[in-house]
């Protein structure tokens, strides 16, 4: 479904801040497969996502969606196939609109635009049946501005939006990281559920390695831009969160900056 | 001391309903889209040139569409500078107002002002109608109540919506792939369009283009804007629309009041900026006031304390 091979992203090069942000990283994705990512602050793990979804264009290398080449795609048209959601839960909805109207611009994806009525009335109740299924009481509020809502449930709405056409690849960038621990556990669940009923090809990075084990089907461990360990299927099984950890020191030859990194 | 006449009141009113349609224009830039577009002082003269050039060679309303489709052309000229050849919004319309001015000296045929007395204007079928007093004014309502009606509608479009959130979270309308330099561009195209509509209606309205009319007309908008938002709220797209005419017509209540109080109309321009700059920094200053009652409000231990 999705390849990604020998990618390259340098930032500001040739400047005294340059900084190779993705060195020759290689992924393959089967359909309906579910990855997560983690590693240390900086290894490039966003700016992986990012290539992907065309925020960045890249240096050197190929990426292909489902056999076409989007490797010079700009990033709107992308997006027709890619669902996002970010870690800062402000980044994912638009604050000044309704929940409705937020949920009709990604309804609208793939669809004819211009001047046809923004939300109809099936909408609406496409909406409410949607937002139900994700248990925060949001479908009574289709008509507040987000700008109410609390981060967690910012970061449902979007998953919401991410997925409500069902996109080829989903990319979820530490989108639980900004929540208070027992709404991210609810989010967590929520967007497995999601992933596991539509079967989307889905890369997770987090930066809870017990979350990362837990799941999704495989887990990669990302380094100075390199994927340095991929785990699948049945290796994946058993693993520790110590065992990751040990591994990491031993390949990178460092301890693991585990400030960030949730252990437990 | 004298009253202000009821005509004078009747005639602040009429302006404001027309300075109005601009102020939606500089709403859909500043506040929708979240882009400072300075086009909008070029445009508005822009706008008056066009439909006053065209009185004489075809009907007064043909000319009033020429005048939106000039101004949409403008912003989106403005818009393909920002977003193709990526100038900061900022320069982009200062850059447009800059070469607007001589465009529009062109279109007006080198002459500084054009007179419109005794040629055929968009009022003048209304004269012989009964109620004369009031006909323009109910005239201009009824022109506003219709853009106000459209704008809603349009806002409220698939269009509408990525537009909207452009300005809320540009990243957010790309990631649900929408090209949001198509969204600009149509929001800067339609804000010019309605002040270069604006400025057209100004020009048949009192009688006269001039090419330097449009001057400080970004700040009138924004005034208004502001004005609109504090008194009249901001909590549905609906309300704004209608906080933001209602904040026009204030804001030339306040300059026709200030005038009747002697004020020279050469500071009409100083008020203006004041009365901008007042209400931008309305924020901080309520900031400021919070924390010196707050300070005030824990008393003696400001300095002792840890
Ligand atoms: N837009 C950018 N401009 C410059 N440097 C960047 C940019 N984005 C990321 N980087 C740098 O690239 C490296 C990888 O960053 P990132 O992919 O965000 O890491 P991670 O998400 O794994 O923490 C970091 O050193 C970061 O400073
Ligand atoms: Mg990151």
């Amino acid at each position: 479904m999705l390849r990604v091979a020998d990618i390259c992203k340098t930032f500001n090069k040739g400047s005294i801040n340059e900084k190779t942000a993705l060195d020759n990283a290689s992924l393959f994705l089967d359909k309906g497969e579910f990855v997560t990512v983690i590693g240390g602050n900086g290894a490039g793990k966003s700016t992986l996502i990012n290539c992907i979804a065309g925020v960045y264009e890249i240096d050197a290398g190929r990426i292909f969606l489902d056999g076409t080449d989007i490797t010079y795609t700009p990033e709107y048209k992308r997006s027709q196939y890619i669902g996002r959601v970010f870690q800062d839960p402000l980044m994912g909805t638009a604050f000044d609109m309704t929940i409705e109207e937020n949920l009709a611009i990604a309804y609208a994806k793939g669809k004819p635009q211009g001047l046809r009525p923004g939300i109809t009335r099936d909408d609406v109740a496409f909406f409410k049946e949607k937002l139900a299924l994700l248990g925060l009481g949001l479908d009574d509020r289709v008509k507040e501005k987000v700008g109410s809502l609390s981060g967690g449930q910012r970061q449902a709405l979007t998953l919401l939006m991410a997925t409500i056409v069902k996109p080829k690849l989903l990319l979820l960038d530490e989108h639980i990281a900004a929540l208070d621990p027992s709404i991210a556990k609810k989010v967590l669940r929520l967007t497995d559920e999601i992933v596991k009923e539509e079967k989307l090809c889905t890369i997770m990075i987090t930066h809870n390695m017990k979350a990362a084990l837990e799941y999704g089907d495989r887990t990669i461990m990302m380094h100075d831009g390199r994927i340095i360990m991929d785990l699948n299927g049945k290796d994946k099984q058993g693993v520790t969160v110590e065992w990751l950890i040990d591994q990491f020191s031993r390949k990178v030859g460092a301890q693991l900056d585990n400030d960030r990194m949730l252990l437990s | 001391m004298q009253l202000i006449s009821w005509a004078t009141l009747q005639g602040s009113l009429e302006l404001g309903i027309i300075y109005a349609i601009m102020a939606l224009g500089v709403f859909i830039s500043f506040r929708t889209l979240n882009i400072p577009d300075l086009t909008v002082d070029s445009s508005f003269t822009l706008g008056a040139a066009v439909s006053a050039i065209m009185i004489g060679i075809s009907q007064p309303f043909i000319g009033l569409a020429f005048a939106f489709l000039a101004g949409f052309i403008a912003g989106t000229v403005t818009a393909l500078l920002t977003t193709k050849l990526k100038i900061q919004p900022l320069l982009s319309g200062i850059l447009m107002m800059l070469a607007l001015y001589s465009i529009n000296l062109k279109v007006m045929g080198g002459r500084p002002n054009i007179p419109l007395l005794n040629k055929p204007l968009i009022f003048s079928f209304l004269q012989g109608l009964a109620g004369a007093r009031y006909t323009k004014l109910f005239f201009l309502m009824l022109i506003l109540a219709l853009i106000l009606f459209l704008l809603y509608l349009f806002l409220k479009t698939k269009l509408g919506l990525a537009l909207r959130a452009t300005g809320d979270n540009d990243q957010m309308v790309r990631a649900l792939g929408v090209n949001t330099n198509v969204t600009i561009i149509i929001g800067l195209a339609l804000s010019n369009g309605l002040v270069a509509l604006s400025g057209a209606i100004i020009a048949q309205y009192q009688g006269f283009a001039d090419v330097s009319m449009g001057i400080g007309m970004v700040i009138i908008g924004l005034a208004s804007v502001i004005i609109g938002e504090v008194l009249f709220g901001v909590k549905t797209l609906l309300r704004r629309l209608i906080a933001v005419v209602l904040g026009a017509v204030v804001y030339r209540f306040v300059i026709t009041v200030a005038l009747w109080l002697g004020m020279p109309p050469t500071d009409l321009k100083l008020v203006s900026a004041v009365i901008v700059a007042g209400a931008l920094s309305m924020t901080v200053i309520n900031e400021k006031f919070q924390s010196w009652k707050n300070k005030r409000a824990n008393g003696g231990c400001e300095g002792g304390q840890m």
